[in-house]
């Protein structure tokens, strides 16, 4: 629930504390991945598609040699996404394909992940 | 347009790929009733044509004249439309819309896990959608702004009348949001994003 709730927001804003870098892919990201596929994981292949696979499995091999997320995934291959999990699942059992993880956020995001996405947002 | 390969699946085009440095990414939902302008807001910042990603819940029935008392099923596809925006080399976001009908609230699990915020666009038409939606991110604990989407010939209220009948905390923003308009829906995300920052930064009161 949201106990961290706002008193008035009328405050100067802090700067934002160099220290708390928001987490990428850091050592949480093995229990993240374990936790199971958000629709923002990036899916990313690790080799060349088996000639041995399944046709579905090929393809995600094969459109994940960039990241994409599971939703592009889903989408791409007008799969619904719980039909894509079990799919991708296998895929990442058998090492075709890694997971990276969304940026966790805890109960609010970190500060610096703010500043990094109003800092993109800009450039639109 | 998307390439068909051998293996007859499309792909992302050329120009729609993520960089390989690409390591995590964050979402943001946007949430409204149908032709709220969800779908135009989100192809409005988005650097790839808005995707469709569709979630299927097999549901147990309301029981109504269910004679034999036998558990009626209805298997439930949902669309949702999202985009993409990369912010950086490393970081990605991506903005999902969702119904905001009480009847897809069963795709809000996964959706909301994890999400940095919400976006409930306004419709003054049909005010009671997004009445219902703000209580139920309230519940849920998901920071929102609130986006009014003034279409032409929908009626005009001041922010203030509107906060008063969605019963909207002061402190949540309300922004004027025009979804067909790229600097009007960056805005809105920055408006978003500038109170979570607030929500972060302001010390916690006691409880």
């Amino acid at each position: 629930m949201n106990e961290a709730a706002p008193g008035p927001a009328s405050g100067p804003e802090p700067a934002g504390n160099p220290d708390r870098l928001y987490i990428l892919n850091g050592g949480e990201g093995h229990a993240e991945a374990k936790k199971g596929l958000d629709l923002v994981t990036l899916i990313v292949s690790r080799t060349e598609p088996d000639p041995g696979l399944q046709p579905e499995h090929a393809a995600v091999v094969r459109m994940c040699d960039y990241p994409l997320s599971v939703a592009e995934v889903s989408a791409y291959l007008e799969l619904p996404v719980s039909t894509l999990t079990p799919l991708l699942t296998e895929l990442l059992t058998g090492g075709q394909v890694e997971a990276r993880p969304p940026v966790p956020t805890a109960a609010l995001p970190d500060v610096r992940l703010l500043e990094a996405v109003m800092h993109g947002l800009q450039k639109l | 347009m998307d390439y068909k390969s051998s293996d007859g699946y499309a792909g992302p085009r050329s120009e729609d790929t993520l960089p390989a440095s690409a390591t995590a990414a964050v979402k943001v939902v946007i949430v409204g009733g149908f032709g709220v302008g969800k779908t135009t807001l989100v192809g409005s910042v988005s650097e790839i044509r808005p995707l469709t990603t569709e979630e299927t819940m097999t549901q147990a029935g309301v029981g109504v004249d269910d004679l034999a008392g036998i558990e009626q099923k209805t298997e439930t596809t949902v669309a949702m439309d999202f985009g993409r925006i990369s912010i950086n080399d490393q970081l990605v976001l991506y903005l999902f819309g969702t119904p905001g009908q009480q009847r897809f609230w069963f795709l809000w699990n996964g959706l909301f896990e994890g999400a940095l915020g919400a976006v409930v666009l306004l419709d003054t038409r049909r005010m009671e959608v997004s009445y219902d939606v703000i209580g139920r991110l309230e519940e849920r604990g998901v920071p929102f702004v609130v986006g009014v989407n003034a279409f032409p010939g929908a009626p005009r209220y001041p922010m203030s009348e509107l906060r008063t009948a969605m019963d909207l905390d002061d402190s949540v923003p309300m922004v004027d949001c025009d979804a067909r308009d790229r600097s009007s829906c960056r805005d809105t995300l920055m408006a978003l994003m500038r109170y979570l920052y607030t929500l972060t930064t302001v010390p916690t009161e006691p409880q």
